[in-house]
């Protein structure tokens, strides 16, 4: 390690931070954005689920690198053909983990409300969406954190992120470098995640913190296919 | 022109499908590379991982190191073990065996931890050896998560084998990575057409595995829960 080189090139790691970061968050916000009304039909109309598992299987097979390429005729060396694979493989693991949550409101209380005189919006919003909170959550933790490792292969076509040092410093021979930006990655990664977790136990105050581990350990359980996606590709 | 009318017109050229560079060995370099990644990491982590759903020690270990594999960047790890380790096998074969264990591990774990208790007492209550309830009971329970986690496994390593062209892997990737470096889309689409039916073919392949190993009294019951 020559650690003389990190405060040397502080600007440029910060930038490369900040892109690698941007890269990341956006495709896994996109993927809640729109796996909660997929999710919520799929919870709705049992048939259109299993279609909709498969076509997310498939697609989640695919290496992120063929993605890029694919999509460089249409949107260029840009940030989007970054975004767009990234936010597919954010669906293939979010979309599961809403339908999950959707089916882990107990039917009593789906009742109760609609005996309360809630009507089918206000029901979701109030009482099915606020249960779901923690499978969805345990979700797009796994969704973030894979986006903001993957990031990094945009820089095989050009697309700047933290793959930058690694490119650089295999080019030029330079390990202090490589370590650096994969330092950097894995702490984007923790910091994202642990506000993920911050914000679950902000938005789920009834369950005390014991119970919320027992909520995500069955959520791991219910969905063994998305408990270990992410990560390289 | 759209993605496909490069590729295939790639594709459709002869000259690619002979010689030492030609599709056919590509193909089988990249089926060599994921094949051989995946035993030896499939070999390490379903033993370990029935041994720790068996005894329930180390389980918090498996959970933790699933959730860390995740935020590993693959291209930083193949670059910085090449630039030390030199040019050796070891820096693609290391990086393939390390990335593909933990799905492995956590499903073959999961899978013998979620047995049903009381299948477990009625192992042992038919006197069974503690060996024998893993072999005739927990495993074929567990099947289904087995070849789930080696199924994700080789969804990573075909992806990680591809990326490894950048550290002068053979095999698919080398189309893409030298196509990008002489700025030909049509090789570089063409590429990632054959590395999109290879990952493909490898699901299919799983698919069949699944069928073959998983015994029927368990199929019937679909996704496991």
């Amino acid at each position: 390690m020559t650690w003389s080189w990190i405060p040397q090139n502080a600007a440029m790691i910060r930038q490369l931070t900040l892109e690698n970061a941007y890269l990341g968050i956006v495709p896994a916000l996109l993927g809640l954005v729109i796996s909660l009304p997929l999710g919520i039909a799929c919870a709705r109309w049992k048939w259109f689920y299993p279609p909709v598992l498969s076509a997310a299987s498939v697609l989640y097979a695919l290496p992120s690198l063929a993605l890029f390429i694919v999509l460089i005729p249409y949107t260029g060396l840009t940030d989007t053909t970054v975004i767009i694979p990234l936010t597919l493989f954010s669906l293939c693991v979010l979309v599961p983990n809403v339908v999950d949550g959707m089916r882990s409101v107990p039917e009593s209380v789906r009742q109760a409300a609609t005996a309360m005189g809630f009507g089918a919006l206000r029901r979701l919003v109030q009482v099915e969406l606020p249960i779901a909170i923690p499978v969805v959550i345990a979700g797009l933790r796994v969704a973030v954190v894979s986006s903001i490792s993957l990031a990094s292969v945009g820089q095989l076509i050009g697309v700047s992120s933290l793959g930058y040092l690694f490119i650089d410093g295999y080019q030029r021979d330079f390990p202090t470098e490589i370590i650096v930006g994969g330092a950097l990655i894995i702490a984007l990664a923790l910091v994202c995640d642990l506000v993920l977790v911050l914000a679950r136990r902000a938005l789920t105050p009834w369950q005390p913190p014991s119970r919320q581990r027992e909520a995500a350990e069955i959520a791991a359980r219910q969905q063994p296919a998305a408990a270990v996606p992410g990560g390289a590709r | 022109m759209s993605f496909l009318s490069y590729a295939w017109n790639w594709l459709r050229q002869p000259q690619q499908w002979h010689g030492s560079e030609g599709i056919p060995v590509r193909v089988l370099e990249q089926l060599g590379y994921t094949g051989l990644s995946l035993l030896i990491a499939a070999l390490i982590a379903v033993p370990l991982g029935i041994l720790i759903g068996h005894t329930g020690r180390g389980a918090l270990l498996v959970v933790n190191l699933a959730n860390a594999w995740r935020s590993i960047p693959t291209l930083g790890l193949l670059v910085l073990l090449v630039i030390t380790l030199g040019f050796s096998p070891l820096a693609w074969l290391i990086p393939l065996v390390v990335l593909a264990i933990p799905p492995i591990l956590v499903n073959a774990y999961e899978g013998v931890a979620g047995v049903d208790p009381e299948l477990r007492d009625a192992a042992r209550g038919m006197g069974m050896t503690p060996w024998q309830q893993v072999r005739k009971v927990e495993v074929p329970v567990a099947m289904p998560l087995i070849v789930l986690g080696l199924r994700t496994g080789a969804i990573f390593v075909v992806a990680t084998a591809t990326i490894a062209a950048y550290i002068g892997l053979g095999g698919l990737g080398r189309y893409i990575i030298d196509g990008l470096a002489v700025n030909n889309y049509g090789e570089v689409a063409g590429g990632a057409a054959l590395v999109v039916l290879l990952a493909l073919a490898v699901q299919v392949f799983f698919v069949g595995l699944r069928r073959l190993v998983v015994p029927a009294g368990i199929r019937q019951q679909g996704r496991p829960s």
